[in-house]
Protein backbone atom coordinates (compact mmCIF):
# COMPACT_ATOMS: atom_id res chain seq x y z
CA UNK A 1 0.00 0.00 0.00
CA UNK A 2 2.70 1.89 1.03
CA UNK A 3 4.62 2.00 -2.33
CA UNK A 4 1.82 2.55 -4.28
CA UNK A 5 1.29 5.56 -2.74
CA UNK A 6 5.05 5.92 -3.41
CA UNK A 7 4.56 5.69 -6.68
CA UNK A 8 1.62 7.72 -7.50
CA UNK A 9 3.66 10.70 -5.78
CA UNK A 10 6.54 10.11 -7.57
CA UNK A 11 4.30 10.01 -10.87
CA UNK A 12 2.50 13.08 -10.26
CA UNK A 13 5.60 14.78 -9.90
CA UNK A 14 7.49 13.58 -12.78
CA UNK A 15 4.37 14.23 -14.84
CA UNK A 16 4.33 17.69 -13.17
CA UNK A 17 7.50 18.58 -14.53
CA UNK A 18 7.18 17.12 -17.98
CA UNK A 19 3.99 19.54 -18.10
CA UNK A 20 6.12 22.00 -18.25
CA UNK A 21 8.26 21.17 -21.25
CA UNK A 22 5.15 20.03 -22.76
CA UNK A 23 3.37 23.87 -22.42
CA UNK A 24 6.61 24.67 -24.14
CA UNK A 25 6.76 22.52 -26.69
CA UNK A 26 2.48 23.35 -27.49
CA UNK A 27 3.45 27.27 -27.19
CA UNK A 28 6.30 26.27 -30.16
CA UNK A 29 4.62 23.94 -32.05
CA UNK A 30 0.92 26.61 -32.16
CA UNK A 31 3.22 29.57 -32.49
CA UNK A 32 4.99 27.44 -35.71
CA UNK A 33 2.17 26.70 -36.98
CA UNK A 34 0.41 29.93 -37.52
CA UNK A 35 4.07 31.83 -38.15
CA UNK A 36 4.99 29.78 -40.91
CA UNK A 37 1.57 29.93 -42.58
CA UNK A 38 2.79 33.28 -43.98
CA UNK A 39 5.19 32.13 -45.61
CA UNK A 40 2.79 30.21 -47.94
CA UNK A 41 1.51 34.08 -49.67
CA UNK A 42 4.88 35.83 -48.04
CA UNK A 43 8.44 34.98 -49.60
CA UNK A 44 10.45 34.35 -46.09
CA UNK A 45 13.89 36.43 -47.25
CA UNK A 46 11.24 39.35 -47.44
CA UNK A 47 9.91 38.56 -44.37
CA UNK A 48 13.26 38.33 -42.42
CA UNK A 49 15.43 40.65 -44.77
CA UNK A 50 12.25 43.11 -46.01
CA UNK A 51 13.55 46.56 -44.71
CA UNK A 52 9.78 48.14 -44.47
CA UNK A 53 7.09 47.05 -42.29
CA UNK A 54 3.50 48.41 -43.19
CA UNK A 55 0.51 45.64 -43.16
CA UNK A 56 -1.69 48.43 -44.62
CA UNK A 57 0.02 49.13 -47.97
CA UNK A 58 -0.93 47.96 -51.15
CA UNK A 59 0.42 45.25 -51.13
CA UNK A 60 1.18 44.75 -47.37
CA UNK A 61 5.11 44.63 -47.12
CA UNK A 62 6.44 42.23 -43.96
CA UNK A 63 10.29 42.92 -43.79
CA UNK A 64 10.90 42.85 -39.87
CA UNK A 65 14.45 44.52 -40.44
CA UNK A 66 13.71 47.72 -39.26
CA UNK A 67 11.57 46.08 -36.08
CA UNK A 68 14.38 43.50 -35.24
CA UNK A 69 17.30 46.53 -35.48
CA UNK A 70 15.17 48.13 -33.51
CA UNK A 71 14.48 45.81 -30.54
CA UNK A 72 18.77 45.16 -31.39
CA UNK A 73 19.16 49.12 -30.50
CA UNK A 74 16.97 49.26 -27.59
CA UNK A 75 18.54 45.64 -26.09
CA UNK A 76 21.78 46.81 -26.45
CA UNK A 77 21.20 50.22 -24.72
CA UNK A 78 19.62 49.04 -21.70
CA UNK A 79 22.76 46.33 -21.54
CA UNK A 80 25.01 49.09 -22.00
CA UNK A 81 23.99 50.92 -19.00
CA UNK A 82 22.11 48.20 -17.11
CA UNK A 83 25.37 45.92 -16.95
CA UNK A 84 28.01 48.47 -15.10
CA UNK A 85 25.42 49.56 -13.10
CA UNK A 86 24.36 45.95 -12.13
CA UNK A 87 27.35 44.53 -11.65
CA UNK A 88 28.79 48.00 -9.28
CA UNK A 89 25.55 46.96 -7.33
CA UNK A 90 26.36 43.35 -7.06
CA UNK A 91 29.79 44.27 -6.13
CA UNK A 92 28.80 46.62 -3.57
CA UNK A 93 26.02 44.09 -1.99
CA UNK A 94 28.40 40.66 -1.68
CA UNK A 95 31.71 42.33 -1.39
CA UNK A 96 31.54 45.67 0.55
CA UNK A 97 28.58 46.72 2.05
CA UNK A 98 28.58 45.69 6.00
CA UNK A 99 26.03 42.96 6.85
CA UNK A 100 23.21 45.07 8.25
CA UNK A 101 23.55 47.20 4.68
CA UNK A 102 23.00 44.34 2.67
CA UNK A 103 19.91 42.86 3.45
CA UNK A 104 18.15 46.51 2.96
CA UNK A 105 19.89 46.87 -0.56
CA UNK A 106 18.80 43.32 -1.64
CA UNK A 107 15.13 44.15 -0.65
CA UNK A 108 15.51 47.26 -1.94
CA UNK A 109 16.65 45.46 -5.40
CA UNK A 110 13.88 42.93 -5.25
CA UNK A 111 10.96 45.42 -4.58
CA UNK A 112 12.73 47.33 -8.39
CA UNK A 113 12.02 44.24 -9.48
CA UNK A 114 8.13 43.89 -8.31
CA UNK A 115 7.40 47.92 -10.45
CA UNK A 116 4.79 46.89 -12.49
CA UNK A 117 6.40 47.64 -16.21
CA UNK A 118 3.02 49.97 -17.14
CA UNK A 119 4.67 52.45 -14.16
CA UNK A 120 8.01 52.15 -15.23
CA UNK A 121 6.63 53.16 -18.51
CA UNK A 122 4.26 56.09 -17.17
CA UNK A 123 7.22 57.59 -15.00
CA UNK A 124 9.22 57.61 -18.11
CA UNK A 125 6.91 58.91 -20.35
CA UNK A 126 6.55 62.27 -17.76
CA UNK A 127 9.74 62.70 -16.64
CA UNK A 128 12.29 61.14 -18.98
CA UNK A 129 11.18 61.80 -21.92
CA UNK A 130 11.32 65.52 -21.57
CA UNK A 131 14.87 65.23 -19.94
CA UNK A 132 15.85 63.31 -22.96
CA UNK A 133 14.11 65.74 -25.42
CA UNK A 134 15.55 68.84 -24.04
CA UNK A 135 19.07 67.25 -23.27
CA UNK A 136 19.50 66.20 -27.30
CA UNK A 137 17.50 69.46 -28.50
CA UNK A 138 15.56 66.77 -29.85
CA UNK A 139 12.07 66.85 -31.90
CA UNK A 140 10.57 63.91 -29.48
CA UNK A 141 11.38 62.77 -26.14
CA UNK A 142 10.14 59.44 -27.04
CA UNK A 143 13.46 57.51 -28.50
CA UNK A 144 15.45 54.32 -28.20
CA UNK A 145 17.57 55.61 -26.07
CA UNK A 146 14.73 56.91 -23.66
CA UNK A 147 13.13 53.14 -23.80
CA UNK A 148 17.03 51.94 -23.28
CA UNK A 149 17.42 53.76 -19.74
CA UNK A 150 13.60 52.57 -18.67
CA UNK A 151 14.28 48.74 -19.52
CA UNK A 152 17.78 49.36 -17.79
CA UNK A 153 16.03 50.04 -14.62
CA UNK A 154 14.00 46.85 -15.34
CA UNK A 155 17.18 44.77 -16.05
CA UNK A 156 19.19 45.84 -13.17
CA UNK A 157 17.24 43.48 -10.38
CA UNK A 158 17.82 40.38 -12.39
CA UNK A 159 21.45 41.26 -13.02
CA UNK A 160 22.09 41.92 -9.61
CA UNK A 161 20.71 39.02 -7.55
CA UNK A 162 21.73 36.89 -10.06
CA UNK A 163 25.65 38.25 -9.94
CA UNK A 164 25.54 39.03 -6.33
CA UNK A 165 24.77 35.11 -5.89
CA UNK A 166 27.37 34.05 -8.05
CA UNK A 167 30.11 36.51 -6.56
CA UNK A 168 28.81 35.42 -2.69
CA UNK A 169 29.02 31.67 -3.64
CA UNK A 170 32.94 32.16 -4.85
CA UNK A 171 35.04 29.87 -2.12
CA UNK A 172 36.16 32.04 0.71
CA UNK A 173 40.00 30.28 0.49
CA UNK A 174 40.56 32.19 -2.60
CA UNK A 175 39.59 35.35 -1.43
CA UNK A 176 41.63 34.72 1.71
CA UNK A 177 44.67 33.51 -0.35
CA UNK A 178 44.95 36.39 -2.19
CA UNK A 179 44.43 39.28 0.37
CA UNK A 180 47.61 36.80 2.47
CA UNK A 181 49.85 37.18 -0.25
CA UNK A 182 49.18 41.01 -0.24
CA UNK A 183 46.41 42.37 -2.34
CA UNK A 184 43.90 44.82 -1.32
CA UNK A 185 40.70 44.38 -1.25
CA UNK A 186 40.13 45.52 -4.84
CA UNK A 187 42.43 43.98 -6.48
CA UNK A 188 40.82 40.92 -4.80
CA UNK A 189 37.63 41.82 -6.07
CA UNK A 190 38.84 42.45 -9.98
CA UNK A 191 41.52 39.86 -10.60
CA UNK A 192 40.22 36.39 -8.25
CA UNK A 193 36.36 37.16 -7.39
CA UNK A 194 35.35 38.11 -10.83
CA UNK A 195 37.11 35.74 -12.74
CA UNK A 196 35.77 33.11 -10.26
CA UNK A 197 32.66 34.47 -10.82
CA UNK A 198 32.70 35.00 -14.46
CA UNK A 199 30.51 31.94 -15.83
CA UNK A 200 27.52 33.56 -12.91
CA UNK A 201 28.25 36.91 -14.49
CA UNK A 202 27.86 35.68 -17.49
CA UNK A 203 24.49 33.98 -17.16
CA UNK A 204 23.24 36.79 -14.99
CA UNK A 205 23.84 39.53 -18.50
CA UNK A 206 22.44 37.04 -20.41
CA UNK A 207 19.18 37.07 -18.47
CA UNK A 208 18.93 40.65 -18.01
CA UNK A 209 18.92 40.69 -21.87
CA UNK A 210 16.36 38.37 -21.63
CA UNK A 211 14.29 40.36 -19.87
CA UNK A 212 14.44 43.06 -21.56
CA UNK A 213 13.58 41.82 -25.33
CA UNK A 214 10.95 40.38 -24.15
CA UNK A 215 9.41 43.59 -22.56
CA UNK A 216 6.33 45.24 -23.93
CA UNK A 217 4.48 47.69 -22.28
CA UNK A 218 7.53 50.33 -21.08
CA UNK A 219 8.92 50.12 -24.43
CA UNK A 220 5.93 50.47 -26.61
CA UNK A 221 4.93 53.37 -24.30
CA UNK A 222 8.39 54.98 -24.45
CA UNK A 223 9.93 54.70 -28.29
CA UNK A 224 7.77 56.27 -30.04
CA UNK A 225 6.69 53.67 -31.95
CA UNK A 226 8.08 54.02 -35.93
CA UNK A 227 8.49 51.36 -37.43
CA UNK A 228 10.91 52.81 -39.89
CA UNK A 229 15.00 51.48 -40.22
CA UNK A 230 16.64 53.65 -37.37
CA UNK A 231 19.33 55.32 -37.66
CA UNK A 232 20.93 56.60 -34.38
CA UNK A 233 19.81 55.48 -30.26
CA UNK A 234 18.10 59.67 -30.67
CA UNK A 235 15.85 57.94 -33.43
CA UNK A 236 12.22 56.84 -32.43
CA UNK A 237 11.79 53.01 -33.10
CA UNK A 238 9.86 50.17 -32.79
CA UNK A 239 10.37 47.06 -31.10
CA UNK A 240 9.04 43.50 -32.38
CA UNK A 241 6.94 43.46 -28.82
CA UNK A 242 5.59 46.12 -29.34
CA UNK A 243 4.38 45.70 -32.93
CA UNK A 244 2.98 42.81 -31.57
CA UNK A 245 1.10 43.88 -28.83
CA UNK A 246 0.14 47.10 -30.96
CA UNK A 247 -1.33 45.32 -34.02
CA UNK A 248 -2.62 41.80 -32.98
CA UNK A 249 -6.33 43.91 -32.12
CA UNK A 250 -6.17 45.22 -35.55
CA UNK A 251 -5.55 41.98 -37.61
CA UNK A 252 -8.23 39.51 -38.85
CA UNK A 253 -7.68 36.15 -37.83
CA UNK A 254 -6.38 34.23 -40.57
CA UNK A 255 -5.37 36.84 -42.65
CA UNK A 256 -1.81 37.69 -44.03
CA UNK A 257 -1.24 40.25 -41.29
CA UNK A 258 -2.62 38.10 -38.61
CA UNK A 259 0.49 35.11 -39.56
CA UNK A 260 3.16 37.69 -40.04
CA UNK A 261 2.73 38.70 -36.50
CA UNK A 262 2.71 35.11 -35.47
CA UNK A 263 5.93 35.16 -37.29
CA UNK A 264 7.14 38.03 -35.58
CA UNK A 265 6.52 36.05 -32.34
CA UNK A 266 8.10 32.84 -33.84
CA UNK A 267 11.60 34.83 -34.63
CA UNK A 268 11.21 36.45 -30.96
CA UNK A 269 10.91 32.65 -28.92
CA UNK A 270 14.04 31.92 -31.40
CA UNK A 271 15.71 34.93 -29.67
CA UNK A 272 14.89 34.41 -26.27
CA UNK A 273 15.42 30.82 -26.47
CA UNK A 274 19.04 30.92 -27.26
CA UNK A 275 19.45 33.40 -24.65
CA UNK A 276 18.40 31.33 -22.20
CA UNK A 277 20.47 28.59 -23.61
CA UNK A 278 23.93 30.83 -23.83
CA UNK A 279 22.77 31.67 -19.82
CA UNK A 280 22.08 27.89 -18.85
CA UNK A 281 25.45 26.85 -20.95
CA UNK A 282 27.80 29.24 -18.69
CA UNK A 283 25.96 28.60 -15.42
CA UNK A 284 26.90 24.88 -16.24
CA UNK A 285 30.34 25.75 -16.81
CA UNK A 286 30.27 26.60 -13.53
CA UNK A 287 29.36 23.09 -12.03
CA UNK A 288 31.92 21.52 -13.10
CA UNK B 1 66.26 39.32 18.08
CA UNK B 2 63.50 37.18 17.54
CA UNK B 3 61.63 37.17 14.08
CA UNK B 4 58.47 36.91 16.26
CA UNK B 5 57.65 37.68 19.88
CA UNK B 6 53.94 37.98 20.63
CA UNK B 7 53.74 39.85 24.09
CA UNK B 8 50.83 38.93 26.45
CA UNK B 9 48.81 38.83 23.04
CA UNK B 10 44.75 37.83 23.48
CA UNK B 11 42.37 37.18 21.22
CA UNK B 12 38.35 37.51 21.40
CA UNK B 13 35.90 36.36 18.64
CA UNK B 14 32.95 38.36 20.27
CA UNK B 15 32.73 37.60 23.92
CA UNK B 16 34.62 34.10 23.75
CA UNK B 17 38.56 34.64 24.08
CA UNK B 18 39.82 32.38 21.88
CA UNK B 19 43.77 33.39 23.10
CA UNK B 20 44.96 33.91 26.51
CA UNK B 21 48.13 35.86 27.31
CA UNK B 22 50.20 34.07 24.67
CA UNK B 23 54.23 34.64 24.37
CA UNK B 24 55.83 33.34 21.72
CA UNK B 25 58.85 33.74 20.33
CA UNK B 26 59.89 32.36 16.76
CA UNK B 27 63.45 32.37 16.51
CA UNK B 28 64.84 33.07 12.31
CA UNK B 29 65.57 30.19 9.73
CA UNK B 30 63.86 27.98 11.98
CA UNK B 31 60.83 25.61 11.58
CA UNK B 32 58.36 26.29 14.47
CA UNK B 33 55.39 23.90 14.64
CA UNK B 34 52.48 25.07 16.69
CA UNK B 35 50.80 21.62 18.76
CA UNK B 36 47.00 21.23 20.57
CA UNK B 37 43.66 19.42 20.53
CA UNK B 38 41.39 20.69 18.10
CA UNK B 39 40.03 24.03 19.35
CA UNK B 40 42.54 25.28 21.14
CA UNK B 41 43.58 28.40 18.88
CA UNK B 42 46.15 27.03 16.84
CA UNK B 43 44.59 28.40 13.71
CA UNK B 44 43.90 31.78 15.96
CA UNK B 45 47.48 32.19 16.99
CA UNK B 46 48.87 32.03 13.58
CA UNK B 47 46.18 33.88 11.93
CA UNK B 48 47.09 37.20 14.01
CA UNK B 49 51.13 36.91 12.53
CA UNK B 50 49.44 38.30 9.40
CA UNK B 51 46.62 39.64 10.60
CA UNK B 52 43.86 37.71 8.91
CA UNK B 53 41.42 37.93 11.49
CA UNK B 54 41.15 41.18 10.54
CA UNK B 55 38.65 40.31 7.68
CA UNK B 56 36.01 38.30 10.91
CA UNK B 57 33.94 40.51 12.03
CA UNK B 58 33.54 41.39 15.87
CA UNK B 59 37.60 40.12 16.71
CA UNK B 60 39.33 41.87 19.25
CA UNK B 61 42.90 41.71 20.06
CA UNK B 62 44.89 42.98 22.76
CA UNK B 63 48.60 42.98 23.49
CA UNK B 64 51.69 43.01 21.29
CA UNK B 65 53.05 41.38 18.22
CA UNK B 66 56.73 41.85 16.94
CA UNK B 67 58.03 41.12 14.07
CA UNK B 68 61.52 42.05 13.51
CA UNK B 69 61.02 44.18 16.53
CA UNK B 70 58.02 46.08 15.36
CA UNK B 71 54.71 45.42 16.55
CA UNK B 72 52.47 44.54 13.45
CA UNK B 73 48.75 45.46 15.29
CA UNK B 74 50.42 49.41 15.64
CA UNK B 75 48.64 52.57 13.84
CA UNK B 76 51.21 52.69 10.74
CA UNK B 77 51.52 49.09 9.77
CA UNK B 78 51.15 48.67 6.22
CA UNK B 79 48.84 45.22 5.24
CA UNK B 80 50.02 45.20 2.02
CA UNK B 81 53.70 45.05 3.44
CA UNK B 82 53.32 43.15 6.25
CA UNK B 83 51.07 40.45 3.96
CA UNK B 84 53.71 40.41 1.71
CA UNK B 85 56.28 39.83 4.46
CA UNK B 86 54.68 37.03 6.53
CA UNK B 87 52.96 34.64 3.67
CA UNK B 88 50.50 32.44 4.51
CA UNK B 89 49.90 28.52 3.71
CA UNK B 90 46.22 27.36 4.00
CA UNK B 91 44.76 23.70 5.28
CA UNK B 92 43.33 23.31 2.27
CA UNK B 93 45.08 23.75 -1.39
CA UNK B 94 43.58 27.43 -2.69
CA UNK B 95 45.31 28.23 -6.30
CA UNK B 96 43.24 30.55 -7.77
CA UNK B 97 40.75 29.20 -10.62
CA UNK B 98 43.08 30.57 -13.21
CA UNK B 99 46.27 29.34 -15.42
CA UNK B 100 49.01 27.84 -13.51
CA UNK B 101 51.42 30.73 -14.85
CA UNK B 102 48.48 33.36 -13.64
CA UNK B 103 48.37 31.61 -9.97
CA UNK B 104 52.48 32.20 -9.36
CA UNK B 105 52.23 35.41 -11.10
CA UNK B 106 49.68 36.81 -8.91
CA UNK B 107 51.98 38.43 -5.99
CA UNK B 108 54.67 39.69 -8.23
CA UNK B 109 52.34 41.36 -10.62
CA UNK B 110 49.60 42.29 -7.76
CA UNK B 111 53.01 44.28 -6.47
CA UNK B 112 54.04 45.86 -9.40
CA UNK B 113 55.71 43.83 -12.16
CA UNK B 114 54.36 44.17 -15.13
CA UNK B 115 57.52 42.94 -17.56
CA UNK B 116 56.81 39.93 -19.52
CA UNK B 117 60.22 38.83 -19.28
CA UNK B 118 60.80 39.49 -15.64
CA UNK B 119 57.68 37.53 -14.52
CA UNK B 120 58.65 34.49 -16.88
CA UNK B 121 61.81 34.65 -15.22
CA UNK B 122 59.94 34.69 -11.14
CA UNK B 123 57.54 31.69 -12.36
CA UNK B 124 60.41 29.81 -13.28
CA UNK B 125 62.43 30.20 -10.42
CA UNK B 126 59.47 29.81 -7.93
CA UNK B 127 58.43 26.85 -9.81
CA UNK B 128 62.05 25.43 -9.56
CA UNK B 129 61.73 25.97 -5.94
CA UNK B 130 59.27 23.67 -5.14
CA UNK B 131 59.92 21.10 -7.30
CA UNK B 132 57.51 22.00 -10.05
CA UNK B 133 59.28 23.37 -13.07
CA UNK B 134 60.07 19.80 -15.01
CA UNK B 135 56.46 18.24 -14.72
CA UNK B 136 54.51 21.97 -14.99
CA UNK B 137 57.22 23.90 -17.93
CA UNK B 138 55.17 22.77 -21.10
CA UNK B 139 51.80 23.39 -19.06
CA UNK B 140 51.74 27.01 -17.28
CA UNK B 141 49.01 28.01 -19.19
CA UNK B 142 46.69 25.25 -17.67
CA UNK B 143 44.01 25.42 -15.25
CA UNK B 144 45.74 25.25 -12.35
CA UNK B 145 42.74 23.12 -10.38
CA UNK B 146 43.32 20.62 -12.53
CA UNK B 147 46.62 19.43 -10.96
CA UNK B 148 46.58 16.83 -8.04
CA UNK B 149 46.14 17.89 -4.31
CA UNK B 150 49.88 17.98 -4.09
CA UNK B 151 51.11 19.65 -7.27
CA UNK B 152 48.42 22.16 -5.87
CA UNK B 153 49.75 23.00 -2.64
CA UNK B 154 53.10 22.82 -3.87
CA UNK B 155 51.61 25.74 -6.45
CA UNK B 156 50.53 27.53 -3.82
CA UNK B 157 53.89 27.34 -2.00
CA UNK B 158 55.52 28.64 -5.21
CA UNK B 159 53.07 31.44 -5.30
CA UNK B 160 54.01 32.24 -2.40
CA UNK B 161 57.78 32.40 -3.18
CA UNK B 162 57.10 34.07 -5.59
CA UNK B 163 56.67 37.18 -3.72
CA UNK B 164 59.93 36.42 -1.66
CA UNK B 165 58.50 36.70 1.78
CA UNK B 166 60.67 36.46 5.11
CA UNK B 167 57.94 34.26 6.94
CA UNK B 168 56.12 31.54 6.26
CA UNK B 169 52.94 30.54 8.11
CA UNK B 170 51.29 26.86 7.30
CA UNK B 171 47.93 26.04 8.56
CA UNK B 172 47.98 22.29 8.47
CA UNK B 173 49.59 22.38 5.21
CA UNK B 174 49.28 18.38 4.98
CA UNK B 175 46.02 17.45 6.44
CA UNK B 176 44.46 17.31 2.75
CA UNK B 177 46.98 15.10 1.41
CA UNK B 178 48.31 10.94 1.34
CA UNK B 179 51.22 10.27 3.23
CA UNK B 180 53.76 10.10 0.12
CA UNK B 181 53.01 13.90 -0.54
CA UNK B 182 52.91 14.68 2.97
CA UNK B 183 56.60 13.10 3.23
CA UNK B 184 57.78 15.18 0.30
CA UNK B 185 55.87 18.94 1.25
CA UNK B 186 58.16 17.96 4.41
CA UNK B 187 60.96 17.92 2.15
CA UNK B 188 60.53 21.00 0.73
CA UNK B 189 59.83 22.44 4.53
CA UNK B 190 63.43 21.20 5.15
CA UNK B 191 64.51 22.87 1.56
CA UNK B 192 62.84 26.21 2.88
CA UNK B 193 63.94 26.79 6.52
CA UNK B 194 67.40 27.75 4.64
CA UNK B 195 65.49 31.20 3.38
CA UNK B 196 62.71 31.50 5.50
CA UNK B 197 61.41 31.30 9.20
CA UNK B 198 58.46 28.94 9.05
CA UNK B 199 55.60 28.31 11.64
CA UNK B 200 53.66 25.58 10.63
CA UNK B 201 50.37 24.23 12.85
CA UNK B 202 49.72 20.41 12.55
CA UNK B 203 47.36 18.01 14.35
CA UNK B 204 50.09 14.77 13.18
CA UNK B 205 52.69 14.89 16.41
CA UNK B 206 54.76 12.97 14.42
CA UNK B 207 55.51 15.73 11.77
CA UNK B 208 55.83 18.51 14.21
CA UNK B 209 58.73 16.16 15.95
CA UNK B 210 60.05 15.09 12.34
CA UNK B 211 60.60 18.91 10.78
CA UNK B 212 60.23 21.23 13.74
CA UNK B 213 63.71 22.40 15.68
CA UNK B 214 61.10 24.09 18.46
CA UNK B 215 57.60 23.31 19.60
CA UNK B 216 54.83 24.72 21.21
CA UNK B 217 52.08 23.27 22.79
CA UNK B 218 48.93 25.24 23.35
CA UNK B 219 45.97 24.13 25.32
CA UNK B 220 42.58 25.86 26.02
CA UNK B 221 43.71 29.64 24.04
CA UNK B 222 46.60 29.49 26.42
CA UNK B 223 50.60 28.36 25.39
CA UNK B 224 51.10 26.06 27.59
CA UNK B 225 54.48 25.18 27.07
CA UNK B 226 57.26 25.78 24.41
CA UNK B 227 61.10 24.84 24.23
CA UNK B 228 63.14 22.46 21.80
CA UNK B 229 61.32 20.00 20.02
CA UNK B 230 63.53 17.57 21.36
CA UNK B 231 63.05 18.45 24.79
CA UNK B 232 59.10 18.85 24.37
CA UNK B 233 58.47 15.50 22.90
CA UNK B 234 61.23 13.61 25.34
CA UNK B 235 60.98 15.62 28.59
CA UNK B 236 57.87 17.77 28.38
CA UNK B 237 58.41 19.86 31.61
CA UNK B 238 54.05 20.47 31.83
CA UNK B 239 52.61 17.48 33.04
CA UNK B 240 50.21 18.51 30.64
CA UNK B 241 52.27 18.42 27.36
CA UNK B 242 52.93 15.05 28.66
CA UNK B 243 49.41 13.85 28.91
CA UNK B 244 48.88 14.85 25.05
CA UNK B 245 51.99 13.78 23.58
CA UNK B 246 51.38 10.04 25.30
CA UNK B 247 48.20 10.47 23.56
CA UNK B 248 45.33 10.89 26.43
CA UNK B 249 43.91 13.69 24.80
CA UNK B 250 42.37 15.00 21.96
N1 LIG C 1 35.28 33.20 13.41
C1 LIG C 1 35.11 32.70 14.64
N2 LIG C 1 34.12 33.17 15.42
C2 LIG C 1 33.93 32.67 16.66
N3 LIG C 1 34.68 31.72 17.21
C3 LIG C 1 35.69 31.21 16.49
C4 LIG C 1 35.95 31.67 15.16
N4 LIG C 1 37.02 30.98 14.68
C5 LIG C 1 37.39 30.13 15.66
N5 LIG C 1 36.60 30.27 16.75
C6 LIG C 1 36.74 29.53 18.02
O1 LIG C 1 38.01 29.79 18.53
C7 LIG C 1 38.60 28.61 19.06
C8 LIG C 1 39.93 28.36 18.43
O2 LIG C 1 39.74 28.09 17.04
P1 LIG C 1 40.95 27.71 16.10
O3 LIG C 1 40.40 27.54 14.74
O4 LIG C 1 42.03 28.67 16.27
O5 LIG C 1 41.38 26.30 16.66
P2 LIG C 1 42.45 25.28 16.12
O6 LIG C 1 43.38 24.99 17.23
O7 LIG C 1 43.05 25.75 14.87
O8 LIG C 1 41.56 24.01 15.85
P3 LIG C 1 41.68 22.92 14.70
O9 LIG C 1 42.77 22.02 15.11
O10 LIG C 1 40.35 22.24 14.73
O11 LIG C 1 41.95 23.63 13.43
C9 LIG C 1 37.60 27.49 18.82
O12 LIG C 1 36.90 27.27 20.02
C10 LIG C 1 36.68 28.03 17.78
O13 LIG C 1 35.36 27.55 17.96
MG1 LIG D 1 42.94 25.12 12.77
Amino acid sequence: MRKFRETIIEKTILLNGFACILFVVLIFVFLAKDGLALFKTFAIQDFLFGQMWSPLAEPPQFGILPLFLGSVIVTLGATVIAVPLGMACAIFIGEIAPRWMREILKAGVELLAAIPSIVIGFIGMTMLGPVVKQIFHLPTGLTALTGSIALAFMAVPTIVSIMEDAISSVPRIYKEGSLALGATHWQTIYRVIIPAASSGIVAAVMLGIGRVIGETMAVMMLTGNASVMPQTILAPVRTMTATIAAEMGETVRGSEHYFALFALGLVLFLITFLINLVADAALHRKRK
Amino acid sequence: MNKIETKNLSLFYGTFQALIDVNLSVEEKMITALIGPSGCGKSTLLRTLNRMNDLIDGVRITGEVLIDGENIYGKETDLVLLRKKVGMVFQRPNPFPLSIFDNVAYGPRTHGSKNKAELEDIVEKALKHVELWEVLKDKLDHFALNLSLEQQQRLCIARLVAVTPDIVLMDEPCSALDPVATQRIEELMFELKKNYTIVIVTHNMQQAARVSQRTGFMLLGKLVEYGETRQVFTTPREKKTEEYITGRYG
